[in-house]
């Protein structure tokens, strides 16, 4: 009787207990995706647009008002003109961001959910790494950048390393909290149907651990933005952090504040487009 | 019984041992049991008696420590494409559309949905219509339906329900046990139904195995003898009465049993 699933083998089938995943899983998804969508009518619409208008508006009025100077903190007017004027020259710079944050986090992120899917099904091998997870998840990787420009250079790889680091483990814990959400009755399930273990993989325990794995690409992706740019302010010559650091020891306060409007949009698209992920592939779930 | 004919199922001798972390569980005792083709039997006995362990492993989804079981005098060690099980719960994967959550065997099996029969089944339960839906957006008795959809889709010989109605409300229940009633003497496939419900199993049983508590062993069967089809009424009639009252009663008859033997 030796084809008996190894999953269901040694488990009572109990339903009364109720140990399905639901209990064990941390995610509510809506909770990280906020508002967004929510908003209804026209007239939402034009509030919201009127408080940001006031907000920018007000600001302007107040620093022309002070006569603060543009060192200190530049009108919203200037940092505008600065963004439109300087686009030409900054847009470069976004590319640079773009491409380390985007090969950075597709290594960290496949090496991320792949570590996870594996290590879940041996619990020993998982109380055996868990501790290096730990120590990566809480070490900032910005740590290693000196040590990595030194060795590799001030080209894109230690960057990218530097991302796909940081973003990698962020994946793993977040993903391996979906794939320990097993539910037996759904494994059972596909497994009187004859499902054998890869399929009852791809189509029970992955898609159970969904919406946990998209939590863990959308903080993955922004703490791979933040060490993206705290790599670039270490060494080198390109890149929207590096961009800062330039602007600033120049004192060109509206270029400075133009890269982190662009910044900004990069956090927000990232943020977007993992909400628009997971209301199509976790929305069962909220 | 016709004692010459070789049963569709046949449980001989079933033990079953749990390894848990706090020692040896013994969930099933030498439990025997024959169901001819075409039989409907319902076995009943309290929480944590064995009942889902027994019907786990006729699906082959669990060994057993001693002892066989047979489908048309084959062991089932593994999950057969004749038999198909419908859950506690429904069951469903709620990231599925109804209609994906009923092609789910064809897709493990890779072979094209059976249409038209799903179609039928469909129509069938009432749920024609609904094929889009995701499985929060329909009630626990449809779910269920579905879920009795899914199982039949695949045409299995034998189908064996795990206390499938256990979380429904009563009008619900009524519904579905006409339903399946009626579905059986239809299809006249064989089924196995496990239920904790006394009334539930005499309703739809041609007869009733009772099982005792740890380790779950067969403690008395009773042979159904109401006449088929069986309207919800029946069970006001007095030999119903009369029957669940007398199963009852070979439950409790162990409950004082056991403080005087400890």
């Amino acid at each position: 009787m030796a084809s008996v699933d190894r999953q269901l083998a040694d488990n009572i089938p109990s339903f009364d207990k109720h140990e399905d995943g639901q209990a064990v899983g941390v995610s509510n998804w809506s909770g990280v995706a906020g508002q967004l969508g929510l908003i209804k009518s026209g007239r939402e619409w034009a509030l919201i647009a009127f408080v940001a208008l006031a907000l920018i508006g007000g600001m302007e009025l107040l620093l022309r008002l002070y006569e603060v100077p543009t060192y200190i903190m530049p009108t919203p007017s200037l940092i505008a003109a600065a963004l439109v004027r300087d686009f030409p020259l900054l847009a470069p710079h976004v590319g640079h961001t773009l491409v380390e944050l985007l090969t950075g986090f597709a290594i960290g992120a496949t090496v991320g959910f792949v570590l996870a899917a594996l290590v879940t099904q041996f619990p020993l091998l998982e109380r055996i790494i868990a501790p290096y997870i730990l120590l990566l998840v809480t070490t900032p990787m910005l740590a290693l950048v000196p040590l990595l420009i030194l060795k590799l250079g001030f080209g894109y790889s230690p960057r990218i390393i530097a991302v796909a680091l940081a973003s990698g483990p962020m994946v793993m814990i977040n993903s391996a909290t979906g794939f320990r959400r097993t539910d037996l009755a759904k494994i059972a399930l596909a497994r009187s149907f004859g499902a054998s273990t890869l399929q009852i993989f791809m189509k029970i325990r992955i898609p159970m651990a969904m919406p946990m794995v998209i939590v863990g690409l959308m903080v993955g992706s922004i703490f791979g933005l933040l060490t993206a740019v705290g790599a670039e302010m270490v060494g080198g010559s390109f890149g929207l952090g590096n961009r800062l650091t330039y602007y600033s020891s120049l004192i060109q306060m509206p270029q400075f504040f133009a890269c982190i409007v662009l910044l900004a949009v990069i956090g927000i698209s990232i943020y977007v487009f993992f909400y628009w992920l997971g209301k199509k592939y976790a929305g069962w779930e909220s | 019984m016709s004692a010459a004919r070789r049963p569709k199922l046949a449980v001989e001798g079933a033990s079953k041992f749990y390894e848990t972390p706090t020692g040896r569980t013994h969930a099933l005792d030498r439990f025997s049991m024959d169901v001819q083709d075409g039989e409907f039997v319902c076995v009943v006995g309290p929480s944590g008696c064995g009942k889902s362990t027994l019907l786990w492993s006729m699906a082959g989804l669990h060994a057993l420590s001693s002892g066989r079981i047979l489908l048309d005098g084959q062991p089932v060690t593994k999950p057969s494409p004749q038999i198909a099980m419908v859950f506690q719960e429904a069951n469903m994967l709620p990231w599925r559309s109804l209609q994906k959550n009923i092609e789910l065997p064809f897709e493990i099996r890779r072979q094209a949905p059976a249409r038209e029969r799903i179609d039928g089944l469909l129509q069938r339960v009432g749920l024609a219509g609904f094929e889009g839906k995701y499985p929060r957006e329909l009630s626990g008795g449809m779910q269920q339906r579905a879920s009795i959809v899914r199982a039949l889709s695949v045409d299995p010989s034998l189908l064996l329900m795990d206390e499938p109605f256990g979380a429904l409300d009563a009008f619900t229940r009524d519904e579905m046990n006409l339903l399946i009633e009626e579905i059986w003497l239809e299809t006249k496939k064989t089924i196995v139904f496990i239920t904790h419900s006394i009334p539930e199993a005499v309703f739809l049983a041609d007869r009733v195995y009772v099982m005792s508590a740890r380790p779950g062993r067969l403690s008395k069967v009773f042979d159904i003898d109401i006449p088929r089809p069986r309207p919800l009424e029946v069970q006001a009639a007095p030999h119903f009465v009369e029957l669940v009252a007398e199963i009852k009663a070979s439950i409790e008859h162990k409950a004082p049993a056991r403080p005087a033997a400890a």
